[in-house]
């Protein structure tokens, strides 16, 4: 994130019985900083091994497209070659559904996806690949690659895909419609969630607002493209060198999709340069490490940033409507959403998790969800933090705002009579344990931005205007473990597996370190690959600093335990009379008998050797998830249609900020994706199903003189499964800036924007609309 | 990428030489920040590489008593951090204070911005408007071609294959001059123009009437636009803020825009009315002497 702290401003609101920490809630220099600041870390594509070889794959130009042919002949004999792959040299898969945590897909779209068969699906699908001694050498063999291909009509919007009779991306995809068998369709599933009866409701709502939204597809927009370097042992077994979210997902995937057991294959997670969940699915591993197989070298390959906006995951566009009807008092009595989201060429769009965030914010005792995951000519989909959200809630939050506005209520007060509460059921059906969702409402009606004038305009054509909004994630639980080794000079070392994207070595060695009672920095986190530490869950789902550190407490836990034993070894004396506490063993049974942490390591060798132990856990759900509550103001030019971002305050419910400057990071971080989304990014698409705008030029991400400092609230609202109360934070941040963005426009211009991105010329036309012909 | 030879040319002579040795197959190569990355992109592929930035003439910033002189190779800090050439030549600053990031601006050059002739390129209006022209060299000797006929087509131009650009000539401009450029983009750096609007005004000795207009549009065409009639629109009538909105819409008729991914033929067009408004205003605040010159060095964005 930016570094410019002058002017920023975070504060913090705590909630609810605190135990004192000691260095959680602290702000240690992270671990892996010195490397990372000196160019010292080495990423995916740094990697160097002896021997290697680079390779590059040749990608379809159609969207859609039947492949008749391909003649290897001349790139086979070009000099320099050492071996060329196309869809045949890949196994088949056997259908299997790969639940990779935040996202879930079948290992038969998997292996398609990686590579095509027969038909090219979307534009920048792999046809074909090579390795050779350099990767100009293997880039040019790529054009003595003849590919002759039947283009076939494709389908890159949802109504496209769902029109009667429209060409089908997969002749024999099966879909569910509500659990009913459907063939030859592009809707892989359809799912419903119904509470209450909503059409009773609406019938006596004093007022009901109903809006259709329209969101682009978005890139997480990491600057380090995907790579991967394989290496096929001669005894049969593969090592994996690549920049991923899960190197165990990871595994599991190229076990499915190469058709062979996961304890052969060892995935190494190299330093990851930014994920948001496009690094979870696998891309160019298996097709490395074919062309390792065949040529008997390490291959690499690393895509170019075209190749990351074709043919990588981004998070889906989709079309939401949201209809919500209130009382004479402003409380919710029902509401509907129709959530219709397309997937890209393979089945899987986060439509489940839309259906949970969509209405998770407020009480709606009569409900019904609909949601549709469509599969169209365009890469498959990926996460995307808090993968399926932002764009159902941008339909909710909008329509709030339209309430507020029809009924004359403030959007806090609303929020706050309506918002759920521990207790309260989802709309899709889990009972909330204690949440934080109406504290981050109050938090920013507290806030000094809140109450701030919204002051003049800077020019008589400028507006400016002020919107709210509130975001919900769930977050996930799930599998992490972590070994403590002790070493006989006070420091331990902390073995995990979960790729760091957001400081989580530190965040998770501090939660060590509180256990133990030492420093932050006397815990030193190394991330390790799949044949070096247990099964751990994917850094995704805002789990990693929450269960991973669940099983760092455990691990650390279980050093206190038996370095207990060993103190009273030292002294003599019955290990219940051991006391541990602020990092000094102390015998209960005799005064001034006491160790500190580090001192009792110096006895390890003379009390039977040193102390290793494992924390293992497995945790269902997140303990309710992680609510967020923003508040923006936006100075609009009328002439041109540019809108400038003027103040900004996030406030968040991280149950317990271990690393308070990470948590505040993540906001912001997820605030300026957020604002990116709102504004300026978006998948242009041409007529022939071809992405226009594949550049960071054209794709329009924020730079840092289009954002302000994002000032951060962090509300503390105890998670009740983690042991200090942990949250994870990293993914509520990016829910709610479109709707707030969209709130703060109607304000300032009296138009309402329904569609993503919010372009200049989408506003020009919007205030030409309203100002008539 | 199929592999090219780089000659680094010591002379015009040189360069010329390798140019006529591989015809449509060398080009070039200046400051690179455009042709680099279209040979990485696969755009085209080439035999030669020709870089300039060795020829004396191709690197020379001379500041005349007939005006200036911006070799072709002369990357655009050189022109923004040279106060005289600030004073004198507004519009150009502009350009050259805007074009992609500080990075950029350290190694591209106005030269290269005019032959690669992109209809977005924010340095031809200005020098459009500047009344410059560009003398390019080949075998037959050196011809002088006035900027506004230079572009003929979307990266397409008037040299010859066996032909390179040394250098831009724009005259001195007269007294009670002033010129701007803007730009719209989306985002606050690192964009290319939806639309870009250069204006040039010459005020009577009165200052209340205006003698002389040039105006040229970029983006809302295939080459940079020159709107004639909204520039006569002006001449002879006040330095008015009506004058000014009616050279507006007429710019925005002369304009020629269509859709595409960084905007619509209805918000070009609003904005032609717009930017042709502001850099007017711009423009004869500074022909009257007014705050908003060019001569703090790095121009408004």
């Amino acid at each position: 994130m930016t570094s410019k702290t002058g002017s920023k401003k975070s504060e913090s609101k705590k909630t609810g019985a605190e135990r004192k920490f000691r260095v959680v809630g602290t702000r240690p220099i992270r671990h892996d900083g010195w490397d990372k600041v000196l160019g010292r870390a080495v990423f995916g594509a740094d990697i160097k091994l002896p021997g290697l070889v680079h390779g590059a794959v040749l990608r379809s130009p159609y969207a859609h497209a039947r492949i008749v042919k391909i003649d290897l002949s001349k790139a086979e004999a070009a000099p320099g070659v050492l071996a060329v792959m196309t869809g045949a040299d890949m196994p088949i898969a056997a259908s299997k559904v790969l639940d990779l945590g935040e996202e879930v897909t079948n290992a038969v779209f998997a292996s398609d996806r990686v590579m095509a068969r027969t038909k090219a699906v979307y534009k920048g699908h792999p046809v074909a690949a090579v390795a050779a001694v350099d990767h100009n050498v293997a880039l040019e063999a790529l054009r003595l690659i003849e590919v002759s291909y039947e283009v076939l009509p494709h389908v890159v919007t949802i109504e496209q895909a769902m029109a009667p009779g429209a060409p089908l991306v997969h002749d024999d995809l099966v879909g569910s419609d509500i659990g009913e068998r459907v063939e030859h369709t592009n809707v892989a599933d359809h799912i419903r969630y119904e509470v209450g009866d909503p059409e009773a409701a609406f019938a006596e709502a004093a007022t009901i607002v109903e809006l259709e939204c329209r969101v682009s597809r978005a890139h997480q927009g990491y600057i380090e493209p995907q790579n991967a370097t394989a290496l096929w042992h001669q005894d049969g077994k593969l090592t994996v060198w690549t920049s991923t979210q899960g190197s165990f997902s990871q595994r599991n995937s190229l076990s499915s999709v190469l058709m062979m057991p996961a304890s052969s294959i060892k995935v190494v997670p190299m330093e990851i340069g930014g994920g948001f969940g496009g690094k979870i699915g696998i891309y160019l591993e298996p097709l490395a490490a074919i062309l390792s197989r065949k040529c008997g070298h390490p291959v690499k390959l690393v895509m170019e940033r075209r190749d990351v906006f074709d043919a990588t995951g981004p998070g889906p566009g989709g079309i939401i409507r949201v209809k919500m009807g209130v009382d004479a008092h402003g409380v919710i009595t029902a509401a509907t959403a129709d959530i219709r989201y397309g997937a890209g060429a393979y089945p899987g769009a986060s439509i489940n998790p839309a259906a949970v965030c969509v209405f998770a914010c407020y009480r709606v005792p009569n409900a019904r969800i609909d949601a549709y995951d469509v599969v169209i000519n365009l890469s498959k989909t990926a996460a995307y933090r808090a993968p399926g959200s932002p764009q159902a809630s941008f339909a909710t939050e909008t329509v709030v705002d339209e309430i507020c506005r029809r009924i004359g209520m403030d959007p806090a007060e609303f929020r706050l009579l309506n918002a759920t509460r521990g207790g309260d059921r989802r709309t899709d059906g889990p009972t909330f344990p204690r949440i934080g969702n109406v504290e981050t409402v109050e938090a920013i009606r507290g806030s000094a931005h809140y109450r701030a004038k919204l002051g003049r305009a800077s020019s008589p054509t400028k507006k400016r205007g002020r919107g709210m909004a509130s975001g919900y994630w769930q977050g996930i639980g799930n599998k992490s473990t972590v070994t403590i080794n002790v070493n006989n000079d006070g420091v331990v070392s902390l073995i995990e597996g979960s790729a760091d994207i957001g400081g989580t070595r530190t965040s998770i060695a501090m939660q060590a370190a509180e256990i133990l009672g030492i420093a932050a920095e006397d815990v030193h986190p190394a991330v390790v690959d799949t044949d070096s530490i247990g099964y751990t869950d994917l850094t995704a789902g805002s789990r990693t600093t929450y269960a991973t550190g669940a099983a760092a407490i455990q691990a650390a836990e279980q050093v206190v335990e038996e370095m207990k034993k060993r103190a009273a070894l030292v002294w003599e004396t019955d290990e219940a009379n051991v006391r541990f506490a602020d990092g000094v063993f102390t015998n209960g049974a005799a005064k001034n008998q006491h160790l500190t942490f580090k001192e009792l390591c110096g006895k390890l060798d003379t009390t039977g050797g040193h102390v290793s132990t494992t924390g293992v856990v497995n945790i269902r759900g997140s303990g309710g998830g992680s609510f967020a509550t923003h508040l923006v103001d936006v100075e609009v030019d009328t002439d041109t249609g540019k809108v400038e971002i003027l103040r900004y305050t996030a406030a968040q419910d991280a149950g317990k900020a271990v690393h308070p400057a990470y948590v505040e990071g993540q906001m912001e971080g997820g605030a300026v994706q957020g604002i990116g989304w709102a504004l300026n990014e978006e998948y242009v698409v041409g007529d022939d199903g071809v992405m226009q705008n594949a550049t960071f030029l054209d794709y329009r991400m924020p730079t840092s003189l289009d954002v302000p400092m994002i000032d951060t609230i962090i509300v503390e609202v105890p998670n009740e499964r983690h042991p200090f109360g942990v949250r994870g934070i990293g993914e509520t941040c990016i829910v709610p800036p479109m709707p707030a963005i969209s709130n703060a426009l109607r304000d300032a211009l009296g138009v309402r924007l329904t569609e993503l991105p919010m372009k200049p010329g989408r506003i020009m036309a919007a205030l030409q609309a309203q100002a008539g012909p | 990428m199929h592999p090219f030879r780089y000659v680094a040319a010591g002379s015009i002579d040189e360069a010329v030489a390798v140019l006529r040795e591989h015809g449509a197959r060398a080009r070039p190569l200046a400051g690179g920040t455009d042709i680099l990355a279209q040979l990485r992109a696969g755009r085209f592929e080439l035999d030669a590489l020709v870089d300039v930035k060795g020829v004396p003439e191709a690197s020379a910033l001379r500041l005349g008593r007939d005006g200036l002189d911006i070799g072709a190779a002369v990357p655009c800090y050189r022109i923004y951090e040279d106060p005289d050439v600030s004073a004198a030549y507004p519009g150009i600053v502009d350009a050259a204070s805007l074009i992609g990031g500080i990075q950029i601006q350290s190694r591209a050059t106005i030269g290269g911005n005019l032959c690669n002739a992109a209809p977005s390129a924010d340095s031809i209006g200005p020098l459009i408007v500047h009344a410059a022209a560009v003398t390019l060299a080949g075998p037959a000797g050196t011809r002088t071609v006035p900027v506004d006929s230079f572009c003929t087509a979307p990266g397409r131009t008037v040299l010859g294959e066996d032909e390179l650009a040394v250098s831009i000539h724009v005259p001195r401009p007269p007294a009670r001059f002033g010129a701007a450029y803007e730009r719209f983009i989306p985002r606050n750096e690192m964009d290319i123009a939806v639309v870009g609007v250069a204006c040039a005004v010459v005020l009577d000795r009165s200052g209340e009437r205006i003698e002389s207009a040039r105006i040229a549009l970029a983006s809302v065409g295939p080459t940079p636009i020159v709107a004639a009639k909204a520039a006569a629109s002006l001449v002879g009538g006040p330095p008015s803020a009506d004058a000014f909105r009616a050279a507006g819409e007429v710019a925005a008729d002369e304009a020629s825009p269509i859709d595409d991914m960084r905007g619509t033929i209805g918000h070009r067009r609003d904005l032609v009315r717009v930017l042709t408004r502001r850099t007017l205003e711009r423009a004869v605040q500074r022909a009257s002497g007014g705050t908003a010159s060019g001569n703090t060095g790095r121009g408004t964005r």
